[in-house]
């Protein structure tokens, strides 16, 4: 259905027009709709060099809700485990079907891909399935599927077309790596799997596969968790090693190719047909030192960093200043561009943190600031954040390093524990793995800076610790306030150990 | 100076073989005298000794009717909060375990539950706990005394071990913190004798079978739960409403999620007699009050969770002029936990109109113990406290429920933004979410600051938790607005929340 080209409130097209259909891109044209305007958004993404297909609705929709599944899946996994020592039977172990979650978890991407259009329509936001280049400075070019091409005019443009997955730039990197994007398309297990890559995503997959009965093995390139608490890093690193996953320190990936086992299998025909047959790859690797090393994988997974897809958007055209280092668009506290009606928002941005609750976030003021008379900017402080890893780890606000070098070490008190969930009892887990604390600087009330929780729901239980520092928390009040029993988070409400402190750090009694 | 003469008057009439002696100088034998060693009594007696008082606690389990005893540490321990939320989770267990299968996981053959395995595990837990309470109060320098307390005067606290032999403490200050135990409704016919109530269940050897769970208060809701979950035969039987005191649209939606999880309701049936038939099975007949007639099932078990109340009268407490409150038998308290008698105090479960809840009581406990030792002055603030019911589908909620919203600040003075929201973990797993919802309510003007928070979901506990804290620093519904959500997770839905109750829209979180 084409989309009208007809009167809107003014002398262009569209009131609003947005380049990319993610959860920032979404949020800002629902928002916008929804006060009236007439609103168009584009949305065309190129597959994944691998060929896998995505859907509208952004790497939300297409990675955050299979980083859940996937999550899910490992956890229940572990879960199966523990019933046993709650009194469960199972007569054989529990084994897991690859295939079978694929095609769940690809029913479900399209079923909610589905309802993301069901409700742009619903809302009165018109959909393009196209891609959008700035030809003017207010006349986008869309180009569809097929390769048409329409010009459509707006008043205010919004540039919401986030990243995507980096390839190292190594001879068969392209060829034979897959990328986040890739995982779940796979229609046979990765098997044997080299996850390239620090990053949470990468540690995630990793954390997912291992939770699955899959060996997996992450190289930490280049950094453990870059941006991350350092010492909460580590803890997660820990834990996973415990859980299985093997690490490689202080090399980098120079090659990846096929093995000659599976150049064979190519020759005889034996392989499959489908684009991702499972491969032996060899990888080759070299240390720090200058030593080169060699190892085979079925699968090797390419997560270490992600690059804003502004390039052929024609933001050099119309003038939208990039920063050199990153490529990311420029933008000020308003989120607005070097050109004053064309907006950027979400991960395409420069120096901002990147999560999709931002982006809906950042995307619904706009529209408010834009359409609602409403002033109230995007807080880019305090933005939540959560990994998916073995024991999740959420946080918010500043690391301890951060808090150091902002406030000074001795303004800084950080109040920490040890934590055992209740429902760990029984399985008899580690009581030195869950692990809370609150950064507060001194001076100004005690106020709390940063807030970090690792263990089973961090992410459930930290969300309203978020909306609390919003309203300025202190140590003080998270004292005062009463602890659910029994429950994990209520262990925030009572700590009394600091890291000045130096004590050991045992796990405190429940009850 | 009367004082000191009644109590040695009554120190001579007494048949004690351990008397400790008072000298006339006034000095106690401890400072602190804590009569009950529960979640309380624990906090108390140990802030206590921290700040240098000689405290000694006194804990006896008076066996249940059934027989059922436990160790140190009290309800929460023993018979409430740690065993029931274990066997929660040996419920949800089951559910993850069924869930497992639309992930992938193969799992081959029927799945059953064994009951003795589960019991044995969570009652080795609950021991090793009482283990660590009694070693915590060694550690803490707190005197533990295994034997039955009542009070004699402002100063005198009698002790009664199994044995019969009596002792006699004297105390600047006493604490009663012995919390309350579960109701038996005395005037059905076979309830005493056939029934169990909380104090059991936990502690059974073997599986209650088909059991009804007569009461419809969290406990009752909480317990059926868990016995559906693992597969066992449950029904409720409600005299009125469900989790009376709760917000209702919440408790409606907590029930909602029973019945179609699998519990069996009998709404607005009321209990006649229980009888005892020759194959060990019990027969209850009860009458339905909408009609009036009769009906008759038999059961393996009836767990009776008809309300929970202190034992008053066996600490000696209505000799003492120590004002109770009639109805419920609890004690009357000034806002600093004191009694009617000077330096008599009280507080968890067993202080009128407090919360029934552990957290409240070690947090009274220990605001007390300063307050007692001089440290501070600073009173507990009961206000906004947070709490969850445990049942299949958990409800979390902090503040106002909106009937009592309604009720203080007038419909019109409020506004009730609602959703209705889909876990995505329920999603793969094909699982119903009917009743996953949540609700803040607020205050209509300016700022709209939030008087209450109500959440049904996985891991409500959880999710409610950090809220309670925004309560406690002002949070308004603005606040929300400027909050960031953590994707993916339920708790987002919290800070999203848009639709009010006012407008008549759908609230059905849709869309990624």
């Amino acid at each position: 259905m084409d989309p009208p080209t007809g009167p809107s409130l003014g002398p262009y097209d569209y009131d609003l027009l947005v380049i990319g259909g993610g959860s920032g891109g979404l949020a800002v044209a629902k928002e916008a709709a929804g006060l009236r305007r007439k609103v168009l958004i584009l949305d065309l993404v190129a597959p994944s060099l691998r060929g896998t297909e995505r859907e509208l609705g952004g790497s939300s929709l297409n990675m955050d809700s299979i980083r859940k599944f996937l999550q899910q899946a490992s956890l229940l996994g572990k879960a199966i485990q523990d019933s046993q020592k709650y009194g469960w039977s199972l007569k054989e172990e529990a084994s897991h079907g690859w295939s079978e979650l694929v095609e769940a978890v690809q029913e479900q991407v399209k079923t909610r891909s589905m309802e993301v259009k069901r409700e742009l329509k619903s809302c009165g936001v018109f959909y393009l399935g196209a891609r959008g280049e700035l030809v003017g400075p207010n006349t986008v070019e869309a180009t569809d599927v097929n390769g048409r091409k329409r010009r459509l005019t707006a008043e205010t443009v919004v540039i919401a077309t986030g990243d995507r997955p980096q390839y190292l730039g190594v001879p068969g990197d392209r060829e034979h790596c897959l990328t986040s994007e890739d995982l779940l398309s796979l229609l046979h297990p990765p098997g044997r799997t080299l996850v390239v890559g620090g990053s949470a995503e990468g540690l995630e997959c990793a954390g997912f596969l291992c939770g699955l009965g899959l060996p997996v093995t992450v190289m930490l390139q280049p950094d453990l968790l870059p941006g991350f608490d350092r010492k909460t890093a580590q803890k997660i690193e820990n834990h996973m090693i415990v859980s299985g996953v093997d690490f490689l320190y202080h090399c980098s990936l120079t090659k990846v190719e096929q093995t000659e086992a599976c150049r064979e299998d190519v020759v005889s025909g034996e392989s499959a047909t489908t684009p991702q047959e499972v491969s032996r790859l060899r990888v080759t690797t070299i240390s720090q030192e200058g030593q080169t090393k060699q190892e085979d994988f079925d699968t090797v997974l390419l997560t270490i960093g992600r690059k804003a897809f502004t390039s052929g958007i024609g933001l050099e055209r119309v003038g939208v200043q990039c920063s050199q280092s990153t490529g990311r668009i420029l933008v000020n506290e308003s989120d607005q561009t070097s050109v004053d009606h064309i907006y950027a928002i979400g991960s395409v941005q420069h120096g901002r943190p990147s999560t999709t609750g931002l982006s809906v976030h950042a995307g619904t003021l706009l529209a408010r600031r834009l359409y609602g008379g409403d002033g109230i900017l995007c807080d880019y402080t305090n933005v939540p954040t959560v990994v998916l890893t073995p024991l999740e780890y959420a946080a918010c606000g500043l690391s301890e390093e951060k808090a150091n070098l902002t406030f000074g070490e001795d303004s800084v008190e950080v109040y920490h524990s040890y934590y055992w969930p209740l429902e760990w009892a029984l399985p008899a887990r580690n009581k030195n793995s869950c692990y809370v604390k609150a950064i507060c600087h001194i001076p100004d009330h005690d106020r709390v800076v940063g807030v970090h929780v690792m263990g089973p729901n961090a992410g459930d239980i930290l969300q309203g610790f978020v909306a609390a520092m919003k309203c300025g928390l202190t140590k003080q009040q998270l004292d005062a306030t009463v602890g659910i029993h029994p429950g994990s988070a209520q262990v925030l409400s009572s700590l009394t150990q600091t890291q000045r402190m130096s004590e050991a750090l045992l796990m405190r009694g429940n009850c | 100076m009367a004082a000191l003469f009644r109590g040695r008057h009554r120190w001579k009439r007494t048949n004690s073989l351990h008397v400790l002696t008072r000298n006339l100088t006034g000095n106690y034998d401890y400072d602190l005298v804590v009569v009950g060693g529960g979640s309380g009594g624990l906090a108390c007696s140990k802030e206590a000794a921290q700040l240098g008082q000689k405290v000694a606690v006194l804990d006896y389990v008076e066996p249940s009717v059934q027989g059922t005893r436990w160790g140190l540490g009290g309800t929460c321990v023993n018979v409430g909060c740690i065993p029931k939320k274990l066997m929660h989770q040996a419920a949800l267990l089951g559910t993850a375990v069924r869930d497992a299968q639309k992930y992938g996981w193969t799992i081959s053959g029927p799945v059953c539950h064994d009951w003795a395995t589960m019991a044995e595990a969570i009652q080795n837990h609950v021991r090793s706990l009482n283990w660590g309470h009694r070693v915590q109060l060694q550690d803490k320098k707190v005197k533990y005394l295994n034997i039955r307390g009542s009070v004699v005067d402002e100063h005198t606290v009698r002790g009664l071990t199994t044995a019969g032999k009596e002792m006699i403490l004297t105390a600047k200050n006493i604490v009663i913190a012995t919390g309350g135990r579960p109701k038996y409704p005395t005037e059905i016919p076979g309830a005493v004798e056939h029934g169990i109530t909380s104090d059991d269940i936990f502690w059974l050897k073997k599986s209650p079978g088909k059991t009804l769970v007569v009461g419809a208060s969290y406990v009752a809701l909480e317990c059926a739960g868990f016995l559906t979950g693992i597969g066992l035969d449950t029904t409720v039987m409600v005299r009125s409403i469900a989790l009376r005191g709760f917000d209702q649209q919440m408790a409606g939606l907590v029930t909602d999620y029973m019945d179609a999880y699998g519990t069996k309701f009998a709404w607005k049936c009321v209990p006649k007699r229980v009888d005892k038939l020759s194959s060990g099975a019990l027969q209850v007949t009860w009458t339905d009050t909408r009609t009036g007639s009769e009906h008759e099932d038999t059961y393996d078990s009836v767990l009776w969770a008809v309300g929970r109340a202190p034992e008053t009268r066996a600490l000696g407490l209505d000799r003492l002029g120590v004002q109770l409150k009639q109805e419920t038998g609890k004690i009357i308290l000034g806002s600093d936990e004191s009694t009617s008698v000077p330096n008599i105090y009280a507080f968890g479960d067993i202080g009128e109109g407090r919360p029934e809840l552990t957290p409240t009581a070690i947090k009274a406990g220990k605001l007390l113990a300063r307050r007692l030792t001089g440290h501070s002055s600073e009173l507990m603030n009961y206000d906004n406290v947070a709490t969850t019911v445990f049942t299949p589908l958990e409800y979390g909620c902090v503040g106002l429920s909106e009937e009592e919203a309604e009720k203080r600040h007038g419909k019109d003075g409020i506004e009730v933004y609602h959703a209705f929201y889909r876990p995505l973990e329920f999603i793969v797993a094909e699982r119903n979410a009917s009743q996953c919802y949540l609700k803040v309510v607020c205050e209509r003007r300016g700022q709209q600051k939030i008087l209450g928070l109500h959440f049904t979901g996985p891991n409500a506990g959880e999710v409610t938790q950090g809220f309670a804290l925004g309560l406690q620093c002002g949070a308004t519904y603005h606040h929300l607005l400027q909050t960031v959500g953590i994707h993916p997770t339920c708790a987002e839905e919290v800070i999203k929340v848009s639709v009010t109750k006012r407008s008549g829209l759908d609230a059905t979180v849709t869309g990624c």
